[in-house]
């Protein structure tokens, strides 16, 4: 079992992050559960929002504790929400931001963790970039793929393709696409 | 068709495949989504002939279903939380009537304080509305009790609330098999009305009854009841004939056998029972779980039968009786009376407050040792609970207790995130 939370704020597509992250790890036949946090969203609030991997059924209905991973689509929340709490040792974080993770202010944190599994991505500027709006979701999604290994960047394409059409479709892919590289390249 | 799918999408699905004809609903979260994902289906014209009537409250949309299945029409509603209470004298007039109609019920809490997110609070309020409740373990059998329920409604000619926990079903993507159309047309054969308005044939629906007939129609309605006890288990046998996989019956037990505690729950917090249990078994605990889904009509003998060979169970419910303690656990007490269980209630979850495993491993380890009181509040904060208290022992004055509880807690206001 993989668990990632996904955190930003109200608006940014924390909760659509986390169902595409479950419908690309689906496309490749695996069970996936992702559920919102118990509270409503406003926007600019802070927001959670949940997602299990796992190659077996999923009946846990708690919210994630210990995370495998977190992604975090707004930076400002590093040190306003508690955001890495209980995050495994070895676990991955993938923060929206153009600065290093040397930057963010979370040295003290990282110190004690496997910093190489630790990046940063311009994904609110890829989205800007690519789609036209400042929508991180799918670059974080793909940058998570390139960070962890867990899914494949053609499964976060497939589901862009089973949510999205014509040039939003496009757009998220190749955002997407770039976030892969830019990640995979990256010494974060 | 596997799909990763919402589960309210889901049950929009399962819905669409049994051909309603008239759907009417009116929107409270966490019920929402489902009528929306009908309405589209009904203005794409993907579903029909069917007719998605506007309502004004959950009163017409009660009140319209009723006509609707009187008129001869298959009838579908959604609803949750103070929605259901306020159709609550149109949901009495359909089972007392005998209209099969089948409504969705997205499991929330009933204010005040208003309070969206998920417990058992609204369908259990209806406990003796006449209708009955099946409640979905999962987004899976979530839509395939919608199938049954249908069935069971319009053979008995009784409604039916299928209860999914709001949020955490309603809102979850995970893996869900949706039925092909051919599936549900095998199982589930045309509404064939046992009492239809047809204008050709005049006939009333719905006589004033005096005292010398009134307990024999209640009575019908309690004997309908004991039928279904009969056909649940029948009719899903037959779904797996069907559809290939188990779902819904009265009861279902896990890790039973040689358990000397068992866990007794409904609804989606079986998953994480579950998960705690086998974690539990890994270490030697003899401890199981009997899921109830069929919580109307109440399975007596099924639940007895469940719990005799063990030495104690714990019911533990999102749900409760102010000024008593546990409503399951009111029923559950009663299928072994005289069988010299020890019994225990826990209250938890309510108002969509999480329920973690840690909590369930200390919970069910303080069972086993029979160190819990008869009634126990899974994460009462007893130190916000006792500083309220004393403010009243204080002032007269105290204010409000839901606004001096959030003050205590340092909330500005519900929490977010």
């Amino acid at each position: 079992m993989f668990q990632i939370r996904v955190h930003g704020r109200g608006g940014q597509g924390v909760v659509t992050a986390a169902e595409m992250l479950s419908i690309a790890a689906f496309e490749e036949g695996r069970h996936a559960q992702a559920f919102p946090s118990f509270g409503s969203e406003r926007t600019g609030a802070p927001v959670v929002a949940f997602c299990r991997i796992s190659d077996r059924e999923i009946r846990s209905r708690e919210p994630i504790v210990e995370a495998d991973a977190v992604i975090i689509q707004d930076p400002t929340l590093l040190h306003q929400v508690p955001v890495f709490a209980g995050l495994k040792p070895d676990g991955y974080v993938l923060i929206n931001s153009q600065h290093k993770i040397g930057e963010l202010g979370i040295d003290e944190f990282a110190a004690s963790r496997r910093v190489e599994r630790f990046c940063s991505l311009p994904a609110t500027e890829l989205g800007v970039r690519h789609i036209g709006r400042p929508i991180p979701n799918m670059p974080l999604l793909a940058g998570f793929a390139a960070l962890s290994g867990v899914i494949r960047l053609e499964s976060v394409i497939s589901a862009i393709n089973s949510r999205f059409k014509g040039q939003v479709a496009s757009g998220n892919i190749s955002a997407a696409e770039e976030a892969y590289r830019l990640v995979k390249e990256a010494s974060c | 068709m596997l799909k990763q799918i919402e589960g309210s999408k889901a049950v929009a699905e399962a819905v669409s495949l049994c051909r309603p004809e008239v759907i009417c609903a009116y929107p409270i979260s966490p019920q929402t989504h489902i009528v929306e994902a009908l309405g589209e289906m009904v203005k794409s014209g993907r579903l029909a002939p069917c007719e998605y009537i506007n309502v004004e409250s959950e009163f017409a949309a009660m009140s319209v279903s009723i006509g609707a299945s009187a008129a001869g029409a298959r009838a579908y509603t959604a609803t949750a939380s103070q929605g259901l209470l306020f159709m609550t004298e149109a949901v009495y007039n359909a089972s007392g009537l005998g209209l099969p109609i089948v409504m969705t019920v997205a499991n929330r809490a009933i204010g005040a304080p208003i309070n969206i997110w998920n417990d058992h609070s609204d369908s259990l309020s209806q406990r003796d509305s006449g209708w009955m409740q099946l409640f979905a373990e999962n987004n899976q059998e979530a839509v395939d009790l919608h199938i049954q329920a249908f069935r069971l409604a319009e053979e008995l000619s009784m409604p039916i609330m299928v209860c999914m926990d709001g949020y955490i079903l309603t809102h979850a993507f995970e893996r869900v098999d949706i039925p092909v159309q051919e599936q549900v047309d095998a199982y589930l054969p045309s509404f064939e009305p046992r009492q239809v308005l047809d204008p050709s044939e005049p006939i009333s629906i719905g006589a004033m009854v005096g005292p010398e007939a009134f307990m024999e129609v209640k009575y019908l309605a309690h004997a309908k009841q004991l039928q279904a006890i009969e056909r649940i288990p029948q009719l899903a046998s037959e779904f797996r004939n069907i559809f290939g996989r188990d779902s819904g019956g009265l009861v279902r037990t896990y890790r039973a056998d040689d358990a000397e505690t068992m866990v007794v729950a409904m609804g989606s917090v079986i998953g994480t029972i579950k998960d705690t249990v086998d974690e539990m078994r890994d270490e030697g605990h003899r401890i199981g779980v009997l899921t109830i889904v069929s919580y109307r009509p109440f399975p007596l003998e099924q639940v007895r039968g469940a719990l005799l060979h063990c030495r104690r169970f714990l019911v533990l419910e999102k749900s409760l009786a102010v000024g008593m303690g546990g409503i399951l656990a009111t029923d559950v007490r009663m299928a072994v009376t005289g069988a010299g269980l020890k019994g225990y209630t826990a209250i938890a979850g309510l108002g969509g407050r999480p329920i973690f495993k840690s909590q369930l491993h200390q919970l069910f380890r303080q069972a086993e040792k029979d160190e819990l009181p008869p009634v126990t509040f899974l994460d009462l904060d007893r130190d916000a609970v006792n500083r309220q208290l004393e403010r009243e022992r204080q002032t007269r004055r105290s204010g409000p207790v839901a606004e001096n509880m959030l003050h205590d807690k340092g909330i500005v206001s519900a929490k977010f995130g």
